[in-house]
């Protein structure tokens, strides 16, 4: 509730069972990355009666159970954690992954990647250059299951949101504004541009692990041909690969 | 043949439900599972079986029937139900013997009816439940011609029914500050309280809009709020300043500003509220809030308990299988009635 309290980190009640942990007001790189090495070391800490937790763009949640421990007692060990580092200066966790999602832009599958490199003021050459060789990071899921929201891309693509919505782009697709990409798991409609379509599947019944990303994944987006990609479709990982991050 | 109940006519929101699946938000998952947890919890209590699979009605019911003799019960809001034409008892349990028809009809109050069978229905577990839930893709609708595997019953009672609180006609829903509250003016915080709101005819799994007697809500800068976590109950602001209570099929984050929470414990009752419905909030403290959640618990715990034999007079009843009180019978056995 101490939202006038203008020195974050910041802890706030969600509903009755949960505890939010801010560490920004705004989508910022630092935030982020304490947002997920907070969460990590939460989870890692495994208290009682603590059912669940999340990292999203700035923050960590908490749900627990608030009848097996008092608000008062979770609180009192977060602002332990919390004064217990600089967040906004820790590492992020082990055991995370970089993956290559191949991915075509612009041309029919990819229909605003020209409109996209303009609002940016890059030639196409030097957009499809810029884009796919960004490491960007899973900086939170969410709207569809497994779906990502990364960032963060180059200063020259802090392009808005288009005003109208295109009414449906496909699975798979490449989005961008504000410095950000949204790679959709679902068909959908946005107010996103699609600059690349990728044939990737985020969201896999029946695996392990039936997401492909988790929240500070790192992802790159090389560039493939049309040709390239049509052949990719068949694979049921849609050509993408990853490796564990040191 | 293998236990199963047919599906010959279909209402236009018939999903399998439990308890959806708690533990994604991370991934953008949210919990899913049943609009009315206390429905689900009723007729689990009602058939003495844990953690079953149900079919949640929205707005209507659909035409049944059973390969075998099916113990069922009916929670939830109340609609319009009969086994061959004899009426049947809502919040109640009852013998579904095999061939004989279940015509579920329209809700005649609230907005989700729940359907149970001794067993609980049966159907592939994905991440952990059973629970259709549409807005991430996982599960369908149950539709006209399908056939629902039906799990062994361990047997038991029927003929029992619930004294059941009225949830079913909107009411006085309460609610706690939660971490966007004091975005906004205090004036509107209070005027949440006082003024009436009336269920719009927009509503599904996501949540329900309620449109207030006075002017919209909002806060300065709204559309600028950072994404953030969203909790079953949030009351988030749209464009039009509407209140839209978030429920069972939320997205798991949001950037509208959100006034308040509705409690666990009144969960069910704006999740019933049918199109039209009058609604209140009144704030209450995280206290008050932890006190009503205990007490939900217990009320929750107590159901099989209170769960009490219909007793009507045969001359009441002219279908005797309605009104049928006791039928033991287990998984495998076969009963001529």
């Amino acid at each position: 509730m101490a939202l006038d309290v203008a020195t974050y980190p910041i802890i706030r009640t969600v509903g009755i069972d949960g505890l939010l942990v801010s560490f920004g007001d705004r989508l910022g790189e630092p935030a982020n990355r304490a947002a997920i090495a907070f969460r990590a070391e939460v989870e890692r800490a495994g208290w009682d009666g603590v059912e669940e937790t999340s990292s999203s763009l700035v923050s960590c949640y908490l749900r627990f159970d608030p009848l097996a421990v008092r608000h008062a007692d979770l609180e009192a060990k977060l602002r332990a954690l919390m004064g217990s580092r600089d967040w906004l200066e820790a590492e992020l966790p082990h055991g995370r992954r970089l993956h290559r999602i191949p991915t075509v832009y612009g041309g029919a599958l990819a229909p605003q990647f020209g409109e996209a490199a303009a609002a940016a003021g890059l030639s196409e050459d030097d957009a499809l250059e810029s884009l796919s060789s960004a490491r960007v990071r899973v900086t939170a899921l969410g709207f569809a299951p497994g779906q990502p929201y990364l960032g963060q891309l180059p200063e020259c693509w802090d392009v808005p949101r288009q005003q109208a919505l295109t009414p449906k782009v496909p699975k798979g697709a490449l989005v961008l504004a504000i410095r950000q990409f949204v790679l959709f798991a679902v068909t959908a409609p946005t107010g996103w541009r699609h600059v690349g379509q990728t044939a990737a599947t985020l969201f896999r019944m029946g695996d392990a692990r039936p997401f492909l990303l988790a929240p500070g994944d790192e992802v790159i987006f090389p560039a493939v041909s049309e040709e390239a990609f049509s052949n990719m479709a068949a694979d049921p990982g849609g050509g993408a690969s990853w490796e564990a991050l040191p | 043949m293998s236990r199963a109940l047919f599906v010959h006519r279909a209402g236009p929101a018939l999903t399998l439900q439990d308890d959806g699946r708690p533990g994604w938000i991370t991934y953008g998952l949210s919990r899913g599972g049943a609009m009315d947890r206390l429905a689900l919890a009723e007729g689990r209590a009602l058939l003495g079986q844990k953690g079953s699979v149900a079919l949640e009605m929205g707005g209507m019911g659909g035409l049944f029937e059973a390969t075998e003799d099916l113990r069922i019960a009916l929670t939830g809001a109340p609609m319009r139900a009969t086994i061959d034409g004899a009426p049947l008892l809502w919040h109640a349990s009852h013998l579904l013997p095999r061939g004989a028809t279940l015509d579920i009809g329209p809700a005649t109050s609230g907005a989700y009816g729940y359907l149970h069978v001794g067993g609980g229905f049966e159907g592939p577990e994905l991440l952990g439940a059973v629970s259709a839930h549409l807005t991430a893709g996982l599960g369908r609708a149950v539709e006209a011609g399908a056939r629902l595997p039906v799990g062994p019953d361990r047997g038991g009672a029927t003929g029992r029914k619930l004294p059941v609180e009225d949830r079913f006609g909107g009411g006085t829903l309460r609610v706690v500050a939660s971490l966007q509250t004091a975005l906004f003016p205090e004036d509107q915080r209070d005027r949440f309280a006082e003024e009436g709101f009336t269920r719009d005819n927009r509503a599904n799994r996501m949540g329900v809009k309620v449109n207030p007697d006075g002017p919209g809500y909002g806060v300065e800068g709204g559309l600028s709020v950072v994404s953030e976590v969203i909790a079953l109950g949030d009351i988030q602001m749209t464009g039009d300043g509407a209140p839209f209570v978030l429920l069972a099929e939320c997205q798991t984050t949001g950037g509208y500003p959100r006034l308040a929470t509705v409690i666990p414990a009144d969960l069910p009752r704006i999740a019933q509220a049918p199109a039209g419905a009058r609604l209140r909030f009144r704030w209450i403290s995280l206290d008050e809030a932890l006190a009503a959640e205990v007490t939900r618990r217990r009320l929750e715990a107590e159901l099989s308990r209170r769960a009490v034999p219909v007793v009507r007079h045969p001359a009441d009843v002219p279908d005797l299988l309605s009104h049928k009180l006791v039928s033991g019978f287990s998984s495998g056995d076969h009963h001529d009635h």
